[in-house]
């Protein structure tokens, strides 16, 4: 039977058969596996039938937690049920997996496995979270290939309704489930022929129903618990020989053969390797290789069974010549005698050893090794060092590999010179930003190369943890033979540069071999282009002896009106170039590809797509390289010289990409890292930057409150300090009362770190009255004011820092002079998030700690390299912690006991040593109000005064005080995070924590979506808007979380929007902080996730209040201790449709034409939802609290 | 009595015509246009401009920071399908073609001739009775003379003819140097009727905001005079339909353009503001007035105030003063 070859990811082929076989699924987004629950989604929402011919029920839940509990519940009353997760989302499921197992319910939880949240977060695979799941029962099956996870799927699918056995099915995140490559497709027969009936008979048998009940989940006592536990022993040895039939019966039907433990190599091998997961394909590549051409005695084996782990299965695997072992486990679990797999391994040999019938003569030496944690590369230069390993006598145990273990020195060496690559298959690398298409064009080519030609082919994307102009790398490979290499391009034949300047940014020669082609679009005519590369990648291309081809892409992109999308015009070229197709069959079959992706979008797009494909080849050109590099641009440094030791010698590192080279001992012990390190890393990635035009100011300050990356600054200074400043250095004389006669005001531009978003010339209120068009702020282009401004940005940082005594905190004229302790995050451009947190560090930022959950903001707040959070010149600042997604309030909470606790020990302290410090300090400390900045800054006073009284005290008590001291200058924790986290899963700590009356101030970074995984609906998400898991529109409305906040009574409740109502933002935030209680913020924050133009965020915020779907108010429970009503509504009634607003936004208006009829009822309903709303909250503000309960008492009286 | 009149080969029960406005975005009102005497209805223009726009907007909106971090490879969910404008009006047109028995009359829009000829086929094939070709063009480029922007025009049309049957209407502007000439000009290029005038939306300044914005100003009654004079100009030296439109708000408004020689009276901002309801009002004022002046039909009015048969020709070619000046003189 012939089946069809498609090119997918990982994550597309386990959904494909999970959701064949399901009839419930239950998830919960968490990258790298969202894509299994997306696509799931997508195919449930446009009726794709499962093999039994209905359409499986999508659900998303409010954690993993959740799904897990759904998923039992869902198995228990008899559907089929499966879920997708990872990492920390795998953990919250333990709980449910003991209990699905230990209930012997068929289940299989496909998995991408991903490292879990330790020092420190990672995105990427490796085996820590599903080696975390190892003692609950579930059985685990490994795939390391996307082909294998197409067929292990299903084969695991199988085995747990035969065992009664539930699965973990999990292949690395990234590695597997985000590799795109040419596999074949089981169909549904194939599914079908797997899938015996008579078991999912047996499975709905056993299931609760009231129809015939039973009753379980009991609970037991000493008496029999134990002897309950051990009932499901045989379903665990039987387990074993089931898969190994499955997959004997899969080998019939598909000719794919599958072993418990498959092995590869020299049949009488003497040393080998022992691991799982996509590592072993390079495994498998580097032993072919070592035994073709080395002719080494090596050999492999895969493990794809690993629980229940069968001794049996892998002696029978292990050749009897095997002298020396080497298990490679890709996790890391600290403390113990050595990782899982290996010890499994050494328990098995062992057994068999110590039995009658011994496997080897000799017990075999095994050691064991970590590799590839967080998707570390792993290469077969690395696997052959892992041989050569044991080619010693006594080999080294408990090994890295891929590392320079400088510390503890546990790291094999290995050749980086060692390469097997050869070139009967072609790669290629391609460098391009998020924002230009690249990655979605090399996609592209993957599927037609794949679908088109005979060949194999493999797409690996590598992105940048920035969100704004983010680059990216493509590695392509593709050949006639099967794609093994599950690592990076080491040597390309053909490298693409898609944008000029990432020639400034990365050695994007490195890997090209001699004689190899370039092709690099260049802004540049092709008789300059030669001109403008920089020197040392002349020379590259020189010695190297290129082939170089350049295209003005941005012209041609320009003239079919593609915008700043070269990916067409860069695909074509690719084709042209390569050669992989005919010419004229290459275009055919991208305009093909173009109908395909772009049709539905409307006719016009796809006729843009394909003039840019017709324009290309007559500006594609070939230039003769000249014999020497004569071009006078240098590669600018990493880092300024004048950065800290730790940035110059480790972070410039991984700024250049070369964070592979970084060494154990540079690395923090315990994730704990400096502030201030983004100004370093100058990205220059505007290309447009505000200009400002001091005639036209009139110094509101708005410009430096919305700036999302604090990129926009302003100072009041006394004039005297001017006479030194740089000749372009604009100044203008300080409006306003609270400033002396003889200040400066300047407004200056930090040109390098800008992302040209520009929400400051947006929000700008000052015209040029000459030319209507311009303002105070204007773009200009960057590149010719770049050197100036970066001297004036200089010169501007030392300029003095406004006393903050000084400063009107609720005026945004006044506060918007306080330094910014958040700065140059890797945000999106135009963040809607950022100002708010912005604001917070300037406001409060000097006595702040952060507790962060995890999503955008502590993404932007804490992705290496750099971070934002910054120290003022006293060396305060906000101290900023991220512990999970789900217990952020917790978190913050814990903080505010914790500072509670040694302030009151502080004061208590105080008291006692009254005699020795003087009651006069002591008094005035344990009074003061620090109600403000000079509240503060007094006590700061008082507090230094009372530290040097103590540094001459040797009491115990005095030196206990000494310690304790800084606790009596007032903290403020601030509770961060976005609407996944506060509405979904982190909402039932934020609803304890609220009603727990601890003074902490939560800030709601509402964005409507989970924005950090991709746009999944949470309960924040309005109703009608469309996003993923309401692809047909949300069919609810938003959760009304200040109001379930109100309903405490003592908690502040705020929601604000800053395009709408700027004064109001900071009047609340100042509130929020003020009170001694519980404050929650919940701020509206635009996000490209919305489908808007991200410039015009803030006129966004502004129609969202004005419609009345985002009413601006306050509940300050202070109120009514004055007989007033806490609630004050800041916004006035509705005075603009609803759709007037939602309509402007793509998450809204794409369903009136994906959904025209149910986004006509959805809007009906959405807008008696706000009118409902408003009134409500309406009324709830002129309620009379005059007389507060008084009345009543009265009465009873 | 007769109040029905011919328009561009349809045979309409009286000259009321609601011209394209957004009433006819929904399909009850057009129902209620057709309870309340409509003899036809121009739907609310489809604009290629517009089209797209919204393709370039679903595009670059879905395609916006994709591809660009590894946590958020896209932002929306995969959609099947996108009912884009033209479809959506397509369907709108043959739902209204199911709903009513009066001529429905589609309106386009076009900016490339390809885009013309496309969408008038399209709009043909849903049904549509009759097209009127909304030519909404201000001539602001100084390198584009008025004959070649009349020669687009005349070409437009052209097409347009060349690809499909139904009767094709031209919706004009008043703002061209020698209208009888562009009038001929269309009319000899196989235009089915005129439809004069179309109106501008004309921007206004915020003067504190310091931002040109659109005003939309709907029509007053002064404003039908234009139409008057250049259809009384026109009756009888084309072969072309003569539909009137702006600033028609009272049976007496009907009946003059009637007398001028038009053939249907369109309408939106009286319907706008007064409700659909307005037209049985219309319909029974004329009606009365025929009566109480013993007019048997509309066919005994048309043109009978049209420059060819008024005793003082000129009245229409000279400027307002002139004849008053004129006026004063023969008293004398």
């Amino acid at each position: 039977m012939t089946r069809v070859k498609i090119t997918i990811d990982g994550n597309e082929a386990a959904a494909h058969v999970a959701y064949r076989v399901s009839e419930v699924i239950a998830i919960y987004p968490i990258t790298p596996s969202s894509p299994m629950g997306e696509l799931s989604d997508a195919w449930s929402a446009t009726d794709v039938k499962n093999i039994w011919g209905t359409v499986p029920s999508v659900t998303e839940m409010q954690s993993e937690g959740g799904a897990a509990g759904a998923v039992h519940g869902a198995l228990q009353t008899g559907a089929l049920t499966t879920t997708f997760t990872a990492s920390q989302g795998l953990f919250l499921m333990i709980p449910n997996m003991y209990k699905i197992a230990g209930e012997l319910t068929p289940a299989v939880f496909h998995v991408s496995a991903r490292s879990i949240a330790a020092a420190a977060l990672s995105i990427f695979g490796d085996h820590s979270d599903v080696m975390s799941t190892r003692q609950t029962g579930f059985g685990l099956m490994c795939s390391g290939s996307v082909q294998e996870v197409m067929d292990l799927a299903l084969i695991t699918h199988a085995a747990t309704l035969e065992s009664r056995i539930p699965f973990v099915h999990f292949f690395d995140g990234f590695r597997t489930s985000h590799e795109v490559i040419k596999i074949e497709q089981l169909d549904d027969d194939d599914i079908r022929a797997m899938i015996d009936d008579k078991f999912v008979n047996e499975f709905k048998g056993r299931a609760l129903t009231p129809d015939h009940p039973v009753l379980r989940g009991t609970a037991q006592n000493p008496d029999v618990y134990f002897q309950g536990r051990e009932t499901v022993n045989k379903f665990y040895n039987a387990c074993p020989s089931i898969v190994q039939a499955q997959m004997d019966k899969f080998a019939k039907l598909t000719g794919r053969k599958y072993k418990l433990f498959d092995y590869f190599g020299a049949p009488d091998a003497k040393r080998i390797v022992i691991m799982m997961g996509s590592g072993a394909e390079t495994a498998e590549e580097t032993v072919e290789y070592l035994t073709a051409q080395m002719e080494e005695k090596v050999g492999l084996i895969k493990v794809r069974l690993y629980r229940p782990f069968s001794i049996e299965h892998l002696l029978a695997a292990l050749p009897k010549t095997v002298e020396k072992i080497s298990v490679l486990d890709r996790t890391k679990e600290p403390g113990s005698i050595g990782e899982p797999l290996y010890l499994d391994v050494v328990t098995a040999i062992t057994e068999s050893m110590n039995s009658k019938n011994p496997h080897f003569n000799k017990m075999p030496v095994v050691v064991g090794g970590r590799y590839g944690l967080s998707s570390k590369e792993f290469t077969p230069t690395m696997v052959k060092a892992v041989f050569d390993n044991l080619k010693a006598v006594e080999p080294k145990n408990h090994f890295t590999i891929g590392i320079v273990d400088d510390v503890t020195n546990t790291n094999l060496q290995f050749d980086p010179n060692f390469v097997i690559e050869r070139d009967d298959v072609v790669r290629c690398l391609f460098y391009g930003l998020g924002a230009d298409g690249t990655v979605g064009a090399n996609k592209n080519s993957i599927k037609i190369i794949g679908e088109e030609t005979e060949n194999f082919a493999q797409g690996y994307f590598v992105y940048d943890s920035k969100k704004s102009g983010s680059t990216t790398v493509s590695h392509l490979r593709f050949g006639k033979r099967p794609i093994r290499s599950t690592y990076l391009i080491q040597t390309a034949r053909f490298v693409g540069c898609h944008q000029f300047n990432l020639l400034e940014k990365f050695d994007v020669l490195g890997n090209i071999v001699d004689g190899g082609t370039f092709l690099l679009n260049s802004p540049y005519s092709k008789n300059e282009t030669w001109d403008k590369i920089p020197n040392k990648v002349q020379q590259q291309i020189i010695d190297k002896k290129l082939k170089l081809y350049v295209i003005d892409g941005y012209t041609v992109a320009n003239n079919t009106g593609m915008g700043g999308r070269v990916n067409t015009i860069m695909q074509t070229c690719f084709f042209a170039i390569s050669g992989i197709l005919p010419k004229e069959e290459a275009i055919e079959q991208i305009k093909i590809s173009i109908k395909k992706t772009y049709g539905i979008k409307g006719e016009d797009i796809v006729r843009k797509n394909y003039e840019a494909v017709d324009q290309t080849l007559e500006n594609l050109f070939e230039i003769n390289v000249p014999e020497k590099a004569t071009s006078t641009i240098e590669l600018p440094p990493i880092v300024s010289d004048k950065a800290p030791e730790y940035v110059k010698n480790v972070l410039s590192k991984i700024i250049a990409g070369e964070g592979d080279d970084v060494k154990v001992s540079e690395m923090p012990v315990d994730g704990t890292f400096p502030l201030s390190t983004t100004k370093w890393e100058k990205r220059n990635i505007a290309l447009d930057v505000p200009e400002w035009d001091s005639e036209w100011c009139i110094q509101c300050g708005k410009c430096a409150l919305v700036c999302p990356h604090a990129a926009i600054r302003i100072k009041v200074y006394d004039k005297e300090n001017i006479k030194s400043a740089p000749q372009s250095f604009k100044h203008m004389d300080a409006k306003g009362k609270e400033f002396p006669d003889g200040y400066a005001y300047t407004i200056q531009v930090a040109v390098e770190d800008c992302t040209g978003c520009e929400l400051c010339v947006e929000v700008c209120p000052a015209k040029n009255k000459k030319e209507t068009r311009l303002k105070a702020l204007n773009m200009v282009s960057q590149i010719p004011i770049r050197e100036q401004e970066k001297i004036n940005f200089d010169y501007f940082l030392e300029l003095p820092e406004i006393d903050r005594r000084l400063v009107n905190t609720s005026l945004i004229k006044s506060n918007q002079l306080l330094e910014p302790l958040f700065e140059f995050s890797g945000a999106c451009s135009g963040c809607g998030e950022t100002p708010y947190v912005k604001l917070v560090s300037q406001l409060f930022g000097d006595r702040t700690i952060v507790a962060n959950a995890t999503g955008c903001s502590s993404i932007y707040g804490g992705n290496l390299p750099t971070t934002p959070w910054a120290t003022n010149k006293d060396g305060r600042g906000p101290a900023w912690s991220n512990s999970l997604f789900e217990d952020n309030a917790e978190f913050g909470m814990g903080m505010r006991l914790s500072i509670d606790k040694q302030t009151q020990f502080a004061k208590e302290l105080l008291a006692k040593l009254k005699d020795i410090i003087g009651s006069e300090l002591v008094d005035a400390i344990l009074t003061a109000e620090q109600k403000d900045e000079a509240g503060i800054y007094e006590q700061r006073e008082r507090v230094t005064k009372l530290k040097s009284i103590l540094e001459k005290n040797n009491s115990i008590d005095g030196k206990k005080l000494l310690e304790a001291a800084d606790f009596l200058v007032k903290k403020s924790v601030w509770i961060i995070g976005g609407d996944g986290w506060a509405y979904d899963i982190g909402y039932g700590g934020l609803d304890h924590v609220l009603a727990s009356g601890k003074n902490v101030n939560i800030l709601v970074l509402d964005t409507e979506v989970y924005s950090n995984t991709g746009g999944q609906m949470s309960k924040a998400t309005g109703m009608g808007a469309v996003a993923k898991f309401a692809a047909a529109g949300k069919p609810t409305a938003k959760k009304d979380l200040s109001m379930m906040a109100m309903n405490y009574g003592n908690v502040y409740v705020a929601k604000v929007a800053m395009g709408s109502n700027d004064a109001h933002t900071v009047r609340a935030f100042l509130e929020a902080e003020a009170y001694d209680g519980p404050s929650l913020i919940i701020a509206y924050s635009h996000c490209i996730a919305h489908g808007i133009n991200i410039s015009k965020g803030l006129e966004h915020q502004k129609l969202a209040v004005d419609s009345g779907y985002w009413p601006l108010f306050r509940y300050n429970p202070e109120n009514t201790k004055e007989g007033k009503n806490p609630l004050k509504l800041d916004s006035k009634a509705p005075k603009i449709k609803l759709e007037d607003y939602i309509y402007r936004e793509t998450r809204y208006k794409m369903l009136t034409k994906s959904h025209p009829k149910e986004a006509k009822e959805l809007l009906t309903s959405a807008q008696e939802e706000v009118l409902k709303r408003w009134k409500l909250y309406e009324q709830m503000a002129i309620i009379d609290y005059s007389n507060n309960g008084n009345e009543k008492e009265e009465k009873a009286n | 009595m007769d109040l029905s009149t011919n328009y561009m080969g349809l045979k309409l029960k009286n000259p009321i015509v609601p011209s394209a406005s957004p009433l006819s975005n929904n399909v009850d009102n057009v129902k209620k246009m057709e309870d309340a005497g409509a003899a036809a209805v121009v739907v609310y223009s489809l604009f290629e401009e517009q089209i797209t726009h919204e393709s370039g907007e679903l595009d670059h909106y879905l395609a916006y920071g994709t591809e660009s971090y590894a946590e958020a490879i896209n932002y929306f969910p995969e959609q099947e399908s996108f009912n884009l404008t033209p479809v959506q009006y397509l369907d709108h047109i043959a739902n209204l073609k199911k709903a009513v028995d009066i001529p429905i009359i589609g309106s386009l829009n076009g900016v490339s001739s390809g885009g013309w000829v496309k969408y008038a086929r399209n709009i043909e094939q849903a049904g549509a009775d009759a097209l009127e070709l909304n030519i909404y063009y201000v001539a602001a480029n100084p390198n584009l003379n008025s004959l070649e922007i009349e020669k687009t025009y005349v070409d437009v049309l052209k097409e347009v003819k060349k690809n499909v049957k139904i009767p094709v209407a031209m919706k004009l502007s008043p703002f061209f140097t020698s209208m009888s000439s562009i009038a001929k000009g269309l009319d000899e290029a196989g235009a089915d009727a005129l439809v004069l005038f179309n109106r501008f939306y004309q921007p206004d300044f915020d003067l504190e905001k310091l931002e040109v914005v659109p005003n939309l100003v709907l029509s007053t009654n002064w404003e039908m005079r234009l139409p008057l004079r250049w259809i009384a100009i026109l009756y009888g030296n084309l072969k072309s339909s003569l539909g009137a439109t702006s600033g028609i708000h009272t049976h007496e408004d009907v009946i003059k353009i009637m007398m001028a020689g038009g053939d249907v009276a369109m309408m939106a901002s009286e319907l706008l503001v007064n409700g659909i309801g307005r037209i049985s009002e219309i319909i029974k004022g004329i009606e009365r007035w025929m009566e109480e002046n013993e007019y048997k039909s509309i066919d005994m009015m048309k043109g009978s105030m049209s420059q060819k048969k008024i005793a003082q020709p000129a009245a229409f070619e000279r400027a307002n003063y002139m004849k008053l000046l004129q006026s004063y003189k023969t008293i004398l």
